[in-house]
């Protein structure tokens, strides 16, 4: 078997005296779709943020693409092929739709040596992933005049112009309707089609129970299960996180 | 329009400008217009790292004075021309730009600010002690009454300036539009996000701030020369940090135009101000104007000149 895209060993987080993370550890492997669920507050975030550099973990490691990411700062971690979405959209406000998707193409396709993207390239790559999504027509419009559904596209784009192996979508659905939810999951997996490693962080459990081929739980900063997932909710620790005693 | 073609066009205007200048055939024209060219390279300056990167930074006297007494530390060792000496000021000011970055930009927002005006507390308290450049009774030099092929000193630092202030808007200009200029605003709305797209964003803001405080020490090294004397009070006064953030609010701080707006029409009315009848015996009342004005545009054009144009152009097509 080959080795795994990601693999985290024993990572731990504190805040303070809380322990956010303890002792996490997980293997992703090459173009699989894994949800990662918990209740509120158990950790999810927290795990992706120190996955992508955005916080630090205290201990243990993660390995990406056999590289170690322990201590490198989070534009290089991008850079190495590890995108995300963020739970609340963090759009470039001043920046166009457009614009938006300019940044990574300029900062991690740009930047990862080889070739140089031209500017007739870039607007071409902005201009394609702007159909992917279906954001086209608001390609010079600024965030704010986009609707939730639309934000929530622009956060997948912008992750996705970064050329990424893996995407972390943390809680793209978070707030949408049925039908917007399912736009989004379609998307998802268009993009696990052409080869992307997806972790989907998510509480609408229809849309993880469809989308995923493994479940990760974490409860309470800890991993309780992980494995196929109707063998996963079946689980009676699973059930007592959920549902309580 | 391609960056060597924006140049020439500068180049262009600003001599139009310095023909104008003589041709007023007033002496005073010179002395009140440098001022107005220095207000312009510190707005430009600040808007670098203030507009763009979005730290507001309340250190201005602080890179100025640094470029102030660059000149006058070198003037005592050494015999050098004036372009020689606003190099040397420049690279002392980026260099502290730079260590202060590297110190401070881990704070954001209001931190960062905070910690920009504790500089020029702390390097005023040090030049106000360290006698070799004159401690707190100031240092003076006689400066040259003419120089060749101009005539009068007056219009060398006119044109000196005007050539700096030529410099400092087309680099601000180049920025803009540049994958630096991108990485910046990005920095601007989401320095989290900014991260995560790629964007090496401590590397970004220290070329900002080396680069802002490096054109502030320019702007500054010529002033012993300009006033042929300096001492503390006069090199960190609060009128570069007022001004310097004011000029680019009024105008408008994503573009290079903004803070050139801001400066002719701020930097105008002070000028005229301090020699206008009405105001006669009220020195202070420069700052006053600066402050009437600020409140004004806070209130009523929080995005400066360029803001309320932008916002009726998009009305007018919507």
């Amino acid at each position: 078997m080959s080795p795994p895209l990601l693999a985290v060993a024993e990572v731990g987080k504190r805040f303070g005296g809380f322990v956010a993370l303890d002792a996490i550890s997980l293997e992703v492997g090459a173009g699989e779709r894994v949800g990662l669920i918990g209740p509120n507050g158990s950790g999810k975030s927290t795990l992706v943020n120190c996955l992508c550099g955005t916080l630090r973990h205290e201990s243990g490691s993660v390995r990406f693409d056999g590289a170690v990411m322990d201590g490198l700062p989070a534009h290089e971690r991008t850079r190495l092929g590890m995108a995300r979405s963020f739970q609340l959209p963090r759009p470039f406000r001043s920046l166009s739709v457009a614009e938006n998707l300019r940044i990574p193409l300029l900062y991690t396709v740009n930047a990862r040596g080889g070739r140089h993207l031209p500017p007739t390239e870039i607007d071409e790559r902005s201009r394609e992933l702007l159909g992917l999504v279906g954001l086209t027509e608001k390609a010079g419009h600024l965030p704010r005049d986009l609707s939730q559904v639309e934000m929530r596209k622009l956060e997948l784009a912008r992750a996705m112009a970064a050329e990424p192996k893996l995407l972390i979508a943390d809680e793209a659905m978070a707030g949408l309707s049925h039908s917007e939810v399912d736009d989004i999951l379609a998307l998802l997996r268009r993009l696990n089609e052409r080869g992307i490693t997806i972790i989907l962080i998510e509480h609408i459990m229809r849309a993880v129970m469809s989308f995923s081929e493994r479940l990760v739980v974490l409860v309470a900063g800890r991993k309780i299960a992980d494995g196929l997932p109707e063998q996963v909710i079946r689980n009676p620790e699973v059930e007592r996180a959920y549902l309580g005693e | 329009m391609r960056n060597h073609l924006f140049l020439v066009a500068a180049l262009a205007v600003g001599a139009l400008v310095f023909f104008l200048a003589r041709s007023v055939g007033n002496e005073y024209v010179f002395v009140a217009g440098y001022v107005v060219l220095q207000y312009l390279v510190l707005a430009t300056a600040w808007n670098i790292l203030g507009g763009y990167t979005g730290y507001v930074n309340f250190g201005t006297p602080a890179f100025f004075a640094l470029g102030a007494y660059s000149t006058a530390a070198l003037t005592k060792l050494v015999t050098l021309p004036l372009p020689a000496l606003m190099v040397a000021g420049g690279v002392v000011s980026g260099v502290i730009g730079l260590a202060m970055g590297y110190l401070t930009l881990r704070l954001r927002g209001v931190f960062f600010s905070i910690a920009t005006l504790a500089l020029a507390v702390v390097l005023k308290t040090f030049i106000t002690n360290w006698s070799f450049i004159g401690g707190s009774k100031g240092t003076y030099i006689v400066r040259p009454m003419t120089v060749p092929l101009l005539g009068s000193y007056s219009q060398y630092l006119f044109l000196l300036m005007l050539l700096l202030s030529i410099g400092a808007i087309t680099i601000a200009r180049s920025i803009e539009r540049s994958r630096l200029g991108y990485g910046f605003a990005a920095i601007r709305d989401d320095e989290t996000a900014a991260e995560a797209s790629g964007v090496p964003t401590l590397k970004l803001k220290l070329i900002a701030t080396t680069l802002s405080g490096a054109l502030m020490g320019m702007a500054g090294a010529p002033y012993l020369y300009y006033g042929a004397y300096l001492n503390p009070e006069s090199a960190f006064t609060l009128d570069y940090a007022v001004n310097s953030i004011a000029m680019p609010l009024i105008g408008g701080t994503t573009s290079w135009i903004g803070p050139l707006i801001g400066t002719l029409l701020l930097g105008g009315v002070q000028q005229w101000a301090s020699v206008s009848r009405i105001f006669e015996g009220y020195p202070q009342v420069n700052v006053l104007l600066v402050g009437v004005v600020l409140v004004l545009f806070v209130v009523a054009a929080p995005n400066g000149i360029l803001g309320l144009l932008r916002s009726r152009r998009r009305r007018s097509t919507v």
